[in-house]
């Protein structure tokens, strides 16, 4: 059964069928053979774990590695969090949560901050050493973004509020360094979340 | 009895393992590369759903092609909606960051699109919920670029980029037409 498939292979070998039953012929036929099959599985298996992991960080949550000192005290620069994904596709997002977003001019960035005001709420526009407080209304389907470092944040007082599609995820653990690892702390600046 | 558990159990076994490959590869897919999805509305008459509700059109997005957010004035995008997160809309890219444009009815007579913003509107204006009511929407919002029209088969075509002559930006549009073609 081999030869002949070897013979099929191999139609315009000239030089009689004692090449043609060479065994190092057929044998270079099945080790080509098994080199395609373990190829093709190696694809489909790296196809399908990439998929999979695409799914988890899409859907489940991400590790995300923080620069920055507009969320200091509560994260500092290169601290490692864990960032669920969840929450936002099912619109659980809610005053006081720090969440990632993209960043509304330029979507190839990402930021860190914490939601102080929803669709229809009020919040302060003004800095905490204004003498005037100002006062606004978050439109429909926007949010309201600051950093927890009030004095050294560019977010929502800056460039107003943004959209609730441009948040990415809500950041719930931190992960490093190992001596704050847990649950994040609660905004420095509670009186501001009206 | 024994062979029913053991077909049984072998079929509930193929199943999780194709389950297992099929859903992650489908939602990446659709996530990734491309997404299917049904025009509703008269907004974007008469480029989609020319006869309106009797037979609304059905849309290839090409994910891929945006995925560094790179959109050309005139294609048609998938917008997620700044008023409300669940819904999508499939608007004209009228101008991308950096152009003037005259609004129609918007609260400002003429607008420069922000870095990072587009300008977007529905072909069939007036019956648009577009720019032109909540102004330039971020880049970090497009969804997809609109590249064929897939169904009914009668229709089936590639979507060609155009802007229309009277709603094209009024600076540097001779400049940005050799950037349209890379």
């Amino acid at each position: 059964m081999d030869t002949s498939k070897v013979c099929q292979l191999t139609p315009w070998d000239t030089r009689g069928y004692s090449t043609a039953l060479n065994p190092r012929f057929v044998k270079t036929g099945r080790m080509f053979r098994g080199f395609f099959v373990k190829t093709i599985s190696f694809v489909g298996y790296t196809v399908q774990y990439g998929c999979i992991a695409h799914c988890a960080f899409e859907y489940i949550g991400e590790f995300v590695s923080c620069s920055g000192p507009s969320m200091e005290p509560t994260i500092t620069n290169h601290d490692v969090v864990f960032s669920k994904r969840v929450s936002r596709h099912l619109c659980r997002i809610q005053k006081g949560h720090i969440v990632i977003a993209k960043s509304p001019f330029d979507p190839k960035m990402n930021i860190c901050k914490r939601v102080m005001g929803l669709e229809g709420d009020k919040v302060c526009t003004s800095g905490p050493s204004d003498v005037f407080k100002t006062h606004t209304y978050v439109p429909r389907g926007h949010v309201w973004l600051e950093g927890d470092n009030l004095r050294n944040s560019t977010d929502s007082r800056s460039y107003g509020p943004i959209p609730y599609a441009l948040i990415r995820g809500r950041v719930c653990l931190k992960m490093w360094p190992p001596h704050s690892f847990g649950v994040l702390a609660e905004s420095p600046n509670d009186g501001r979340i009206l | 009895m024994m062979a029913q558990t053991g077909f049984g159990r072998r079929y509930f076994k193929a199943f999780v393992s194709g389950f297992f490959v099929a859903v992650p590869v489908t939602v990446t897919v659709l996530d990734r590369l491309a997404y299917v999805a049904r025009v509703e509305g008269a907004s974007m008459q008469p480029s989609l759903n020319p006869d309106g509700e009797s037979s609304p059109d059905v849309v290839l997005l090409n994910r891929w092609s945006v995925r560094n957010y790179q959109v050309h004035r005139g294609d048609i995008v998938s917008v997620l909606s700044p008023k409300d997160p669940q819904q999508k809309i499939i608007k004209r890219v009228i101008g991308i960051e950096g152009d003037f444009i005259k609004t129609l009815g918007y609260k400002n007579r003429y607008v420069r699109v922000p870095d990072g913003h587009l300008w977007i509107e529905g072909d069939h204006h007036g019956h648009s919920f577009d720019s032109n009511t909540f102004g330039p929407v971020s880049l970090g919002l497009v969804h997809g670029r609109a590249s064929h029209i897939i169904w009914p088969p009668s229709r089936w075509q590639r979507i060609e980029p155009s802007v229309p002559l009277e709603r094209r930006p009024l600076l540097n549009w001779d400049g940005a037409t050799e950037d349209g073609d890379d």
